[in-house]
């Protein structure tokens, strides 16, 4: 025995004999992985939420979350003399008289956008994939908590400098706040500790943005993990692959390496942009001040959607017994994102009703052989492209020769008008490719190469595909309707009515697939193949 | 069409294929060397972050392409973490792409329901546990309980009320007293009506009494436009023209929609923008809304001139400023 | 032709004919374009310069203004307008007007500095109206605050040129354009005389003083190097968000790609 294998002898036999740790190392060490691309979406998001952290912290070593006034001293000449806040100054002296400090802020702004952009990725892909069915519906509502967080506490960093664009888009949140029927001025009044803008809102949200949401975000992500670890990872079908086994890499060495690394890679395209791209320049925002105002105001872009939302929404406001309602708030600021979320967050129950489906899947779904959920998928998406649009349309008026006036109208129709109209192309582009794969499984790949038969014909060779690609095309489960019984035998209607109907119609719409080849359909075809 | 029946049959794992680096030492000595330059490279990256925050002035600026001129040294402390960190990743992954076994290995999943037994003694543990702390047979306990932990809650919430005041009349009233003068922000500079033009614009606050400060809660109530437009421009009622003085008319800064500052002014067709959510008003007709999501419009504060020719507020505003609240009458 | 059928099903031939074809279209774009280049008109006999700027005026303005100044449905009156207008908008290229949009774009001046002169003496020979500036005594280095400046800004300029002078939009096409690369006196004049939607700020709005304060911070803003890296055109959060999804998780996917295939 080494001298090395000795000291880790001794190391491994004193933490076994205080934790009986073995026992599980032994197990989860050699926990295997799938290995796909698009499983790396979530630990982009992982990661970056690491680095924030360490980021995060560095910058609390210098940042002053007070609104007490003060006058700038430092080195940014623009801003000498300038009456701000302690919250504002401290920020431009991390940005210019610390050195590595205004690296650090971008590094933890660039993390922030990754993180959200990330979590969106991975979202889309357990979405589309279907790995949110059973058993991972939990891990899929966790999984809207954290975005639903993500956003709230992207919003409370950024607006931590005081400055001229974050304070407007602060402003804004204390008009929601305001606008709220009965309890709106005093939730406003007790967030701000009085009148906007106060002194006491950037503290506060400070302790919010530092210690309670991460700490919030600590439990989640460890619950989220953990439930992904015990239930095993998903996986795409294949050959070799089943419901009942998971296929890839063992934890260590070679996913230890590759997370690992991937982590580094992580962190240092974040620092990558930290170093070259500017972010958040607040020194040229100038410090909070709310009679000023600049054109092309914007929140980050994972509130965009909400800010579009806000823009197009039509000027109505009802007065009822001395009380105003501000419908034009309170619609697109809590009522439709109210619904988008919870509708995301119980969509894992809406599917399986509305399909039926109630058995455990491992196997991922190919997006193309559930056009539905793909559809339903695409029509969001464009609905969230379509708002996201909207609030930035002065910057894409500006840029490209088009007025606000068109894109907020172009916004306001296209919102209601594209989104099915997504629906319904998606739909039918998920039956062609169904259709296209059933071709490839019957007839082969075409290759390119013509051939000139004895009777003049020209053909294309078409190549058949291995019984590996065979396979991964038609291993998937095609879903029957479900069947709709609106009377039993005695004739005693069904006690469901209308909900039962509801639910035929819709998996009878779900279950709508081009038939995928069957073996025997394969054998007649060769046997009389050309 | 069911289509389960014959389904084709699963061809098993594909042949594993062999990596240069698995049969040629050659290759798995030369992928070695392509990792170890790589770690050799994050490792310069790290000096480069050293060279740069040591020995890098701070007031050096240089020219890179597409970024443009920047701080040399915050870019180089930049690339440095960069470069460390990124080739300790690279390294690591071609690593274990090249030279660590890719056999691909199958585990087995395990059902996720319980075993009947184990189900079966965990409802008996339960129901035995219920029984035993007898809940369901002692409604009195049970009662008292929830009220006790009910009202234990309440002093967590209650304790929040020092938050802040409560809101009182405070959104009804601003700065603007019937005689306060008009005063240019900044600068604080009276203003008398032939010192704006036609087709100008100004940014004004209440004049502040002697040793009063403003502060930032004022400013978000008080700020107010003065543009001036030739009478005839106007399309206003008689009372709401009379709130006019020469042609200057003056409305609160703060957009009615939600409180940002609306100051954008288009001379040419008298309309006002406020950037945030794109809300129009039309000066000439009091500052009605003509688009965007704003449902009313801006109050108008009614001016005149004083003894002296300079600009005063006629009364204060007759309705509260900036964004909508249910309190509000209108 | 053998090269192109030879290659015709390589896995790279989609993306290298679409960044082809999108090239093609981006070059053709620019050319069509391009502003027409315009030969300065040439004066006739030397004249008074107010003679020979109405001479100018009849040849390359009158057509829109009408033959006195006195306006048409297509154009304003410039009677009173000055000689501040004139040299603001003919020096920064805006007049004569490329086409007949919501608004006057910068660009390469059509007369030259005589000529802008000769233009400005014969409009504000019309009326009275504000003078014409020259950069020499707009002494903004010496005089003006830079601090001062961009509290002014941001609370006069910003709510349409945008924090950084980079310009914003205005309602139905109309556009406030940037402010970088504008000389002083330009700057000066387009205050005083509130050109197309842009509003009046005579000298007792914004006094001499504040105004050389604001073209102070406006030429520091200008000479300022990317702090912190590449400027994303300094609009803001928008471009942040695209580089995001481009160079940030873009790249990082390209990443995750290589990370799991196969290794030769």
């Amino acid at each position: 025995m080494t001298a090395r294998e000795r000291i880790a002898g001794n190391v491994a036999n004193y933490v076994d004999e205080r934790t009986g740790a073995a026992a599980w190392m032994k197990k989860n060490l050699q926990k295997v992985f799938p290995d796909h691309w698009s499983f790396m979406l979530g630990e982009i998001a992982l990661y970056s939420f690491v680095i924030l952290l360490l980021s995060g912290t560095f910058l609390t070593f210098w940042f002053d979350p007070s609104m007490r006034h003060v006058v700038y001293e430092g080195s940014y000449q623009p801003l000498k003399d300038v009456e701000m806040s302690a919250a504002y100054a401290s920020t431009l002296h991390i940005s210019f008289d610390v050195r590595g400090g205004l690296l650090m802020r971008q590094i933890h702004h660039w993390a922030a956008l990754i993180f959200m952009a990330a979590i969106v990725a991975h979202l889309m892909r357990v979405f589309f994939t279907g790995a949110f069915r059973k058993p991972r519906e939990f891990n899929w509502i966790l999984g809207i908590g954290l975005l639903t967080l993500g956003i709230v506490e992207g919003f409370l960093g950024y607006s931590l400098p005081d400055d001229l664009l974050s304070g407007t888009g602060i402003r804004i949140a204390h008009a929601i706040i305001q606008s709220l029927p009965v309890v709106g001025t005093y939730l406003s009044f007790f967030a701000f500790g009085g009148a906007f803008p106060g002194e006491v809102f950037m503290p506060r949200i400070y302790i919010v943005h530092v210690l309670i949401l991460p700490g919030i975000f600590l439990a989640l992500i460890a619950a989220h993990l953990m439930l992904v670890w015990y239930q095993k990872h998903t996986q795409y079908p294949g050959p070799g692959r089943t419901e009942k086994n998971v296929v890839g890499y063992p934890l260590m060495p070679v996913y230890m390496a590759k997370a690992g690394g991937f982590f580094f890679i992580v962190f240092g395209i974040t620092a990558l942009l930290g170093a070259v791209a500017s972010i958040n320049p607040i020194w040229l925002y100038g410090p909070y001040n709310p009679a000023q105002i600049s054109a092309g105001s914007q929140p980050d872009w994972y509130m965009g959607w909400l800010d579009g939302l806000v823009r197009m929404a039509p000027p109505i406001e009802t007065y009822i017994f001395g009380h105003t309602i501000s419908w034009n708030i309170l619609i697109p600021g809590l009522i439709i994102p109210g619904i988008l979320f919870t509708g995301m967050a119980l969509y894992p129950f809406i599917e399986s009703w509305m399909t039926g489906d109630k058995g455990e899947h491992h196997l991922l779904d190919r997006p193309r052989n559930v056009p539905n959920r793909t559809a339903l998928g695409v029509m969001s998406l464009t609905f969230v492209l379509i708002t996201l649009i909207n609030g930035g349309n002065d910057i894409i008026a500006t840029h490209f020769d088009l007025t606000i006036n068109q894109i907020m109208w172009f916004s306001r129709i296209g919102v209601i008008v594209l989104p099915p109209l997504a629906f319904v192309i998606t739909k039918r582009i998920c039956l062609s490719l169904q259709r296209r794969d059933r071709e490839l499984v019957l007839h082969g790949k075409e290759t390119g190469r013509l051939v000139m038969l004895p009777h003049g014909e020209f053909i294309e060779v078409h190549e058949e595909l291995s019984a590996g690609k065979k396979y991964s095309l038609t291993q998937h489960v095609q879903p029957q309707a479900i069947a709709l019984v609106t009377e039993d035998r005695q004739g005693v209607l069904n006690p469901k009515g209308i909900r039962a109907k509801i639910q035929a119609r819709l998996s009878k719409a779900n279950a709508e697939n081009i038939a995928k080849p069957t073996a025997t359909e394969l054998k007649e075809l060769e046997s009389g193949h050309h | 069409m069911p289509n389960e029946l014959e389904p084709l049959a699963d061809p098993g794992l594909p042949e594993h294929i062999h990596r240069r680096a698995d049969t040629d030492p050659i290759a798995a000595k030369r992928a070695e060397r392509q990792v170890a330059v790589l770690f050799s490279l994050s490792a310069a990256g790290t000096l480069l972050f050293f060279y740069s925050f040591f020995f890098i002035k701070e007031d050096l600026f240089v020219f890179i392409p597409v970024i443009g001129s920047t701080n040399a040294q915050q870019l180089g402390i930049g690339l440095g973490v960069a470069f460390g960190l990124l080739f300790i990743g690279f390294g690591a992954v071609h690593w274990a792409k090249t030279l660590m076994p890719d056999q691909e290995v199958i585990a087995y999943r395990h059902t996720m329901r319980s075993a009947e037994e184990d189900r079966s003694e965990f409802v008996k543990a339960v129901k035995v546990g219920a029984e035993e702390a007898g809940l369901g047979r002692r409604p009195l306990i049970k009662r008292s309980l929830f009220a006790a932990l009910g009202l234990a809650g309440l002093p967590a919430v209650v304790m929040l009320r020092d938050l802040g005041p409560l809101p009182g009349n405070s959104l009804n009233e601003t700065s603007w007293k019937t005689g306060t003068r008009l005063v240019t922000d900044p600068g604080d500079r009276p203003i008398k009506a032939s010192d704006l033009e036609v087709g100008g614009v100004a940014q004004v606050m209440p004049e502040l009494a002697p040793g009063k400060e403003r502060h930032l809660e004022d400013i978000a109530k008080d700020a107010v436009l003065l543009i001036r437009l030739r009478p005839s421009d106007f399309q206003l009622d008689a009372e709401r023209l009379s709130w006019t003085h020469e042609g200057i008319i003056a409305f609160s800064k703060i957009c009615s929609h939600m409180g940002c500052a609306v100051a954008l002014y288009e001379q040419t067709t008298k309309h006002l923008l406020c950037p945030c959510h794109q809300s129009t008003f039309d000066v000439t007709r009091a500052a009605k809304v003509i688009f965007g999501p704003s449902a009313r419009p801006l109050p108008q504060l009614a001016i005149t001139a004083d003894a002296d020719g300079y600009l005063i507020a006629k009364q204060p505003f007759t309705e509260a400023v900036g964004p909508s609240f249910w309190e509000r009458k209108s | 032709m053998k090269f192109i059928s030879k290659y015709r099903r390589h896995k790279f031939a989609t993306p290298v004919l679409l960044l082809i074809a999108l090239s093609a279209l981006g070059f053709t774009f620019s050319a069509a374009t391009a502003a027409p280049n315009q030969s300065a008109a040439a004066a006739s006999a030397r004249s008074t310069l107010i003679e020979e700027g109405k001479e100018i005026f009849l040849k390359g303005c009158s057509s829109c203004h009408g033959l006195n100044a006195e306006g048409a449905a297509i154009a304003p009156a410039l009677i009173g307008v000055g000689a501040a207008s004139v040299d603001f908008v003919v020096a920064t290229g805006r007049m004569p007007m490329q086409d007949m949009s919501q608004q006057a774009m910068r660009k390469a001046p059509v007369y030259n500095e005589e000529e802008v002169a000769a233009l400005a003496a014969y409009v504000a020979s019309l009326a009275h109206g504000p003078r014409a500036y020259t950069n020499e005594e707009i002494k903004w280095e010496r005089d003006g605050n830079t601090a001062e400046g961009g509290e002014l800004f941001r609370n006069n300029c910003a709510m349409c040129h945008n924090f950084a002078g980079q310009g914003g939009a205005l309602t139905q096409g109309k556009y406030a354009p940037t402010v970088m690369g504008v000389e002083a006196r330009h700057i000066y004049e387009a205050m005083i005389t509130g050109p197309q939607a842009m509003p009046v700020f005579n000298d007792k709005i914004i006094t001499p003083q504040e105004k050389l304060s604001i073209i102070k911070w406006i030429k520091s803003a200008e000479a300022e190097p990317a702090l912190g890296g590449a400027a994303l055109g300094r609009v803001g959060p928008v471009t942040e968000g695209l580089l995001v999804w481009t160079l940030g998780l873009g790249l990082l996917i390209g990443i995750a790609v290589w990370l799991t295939a196969k290794a030769r």
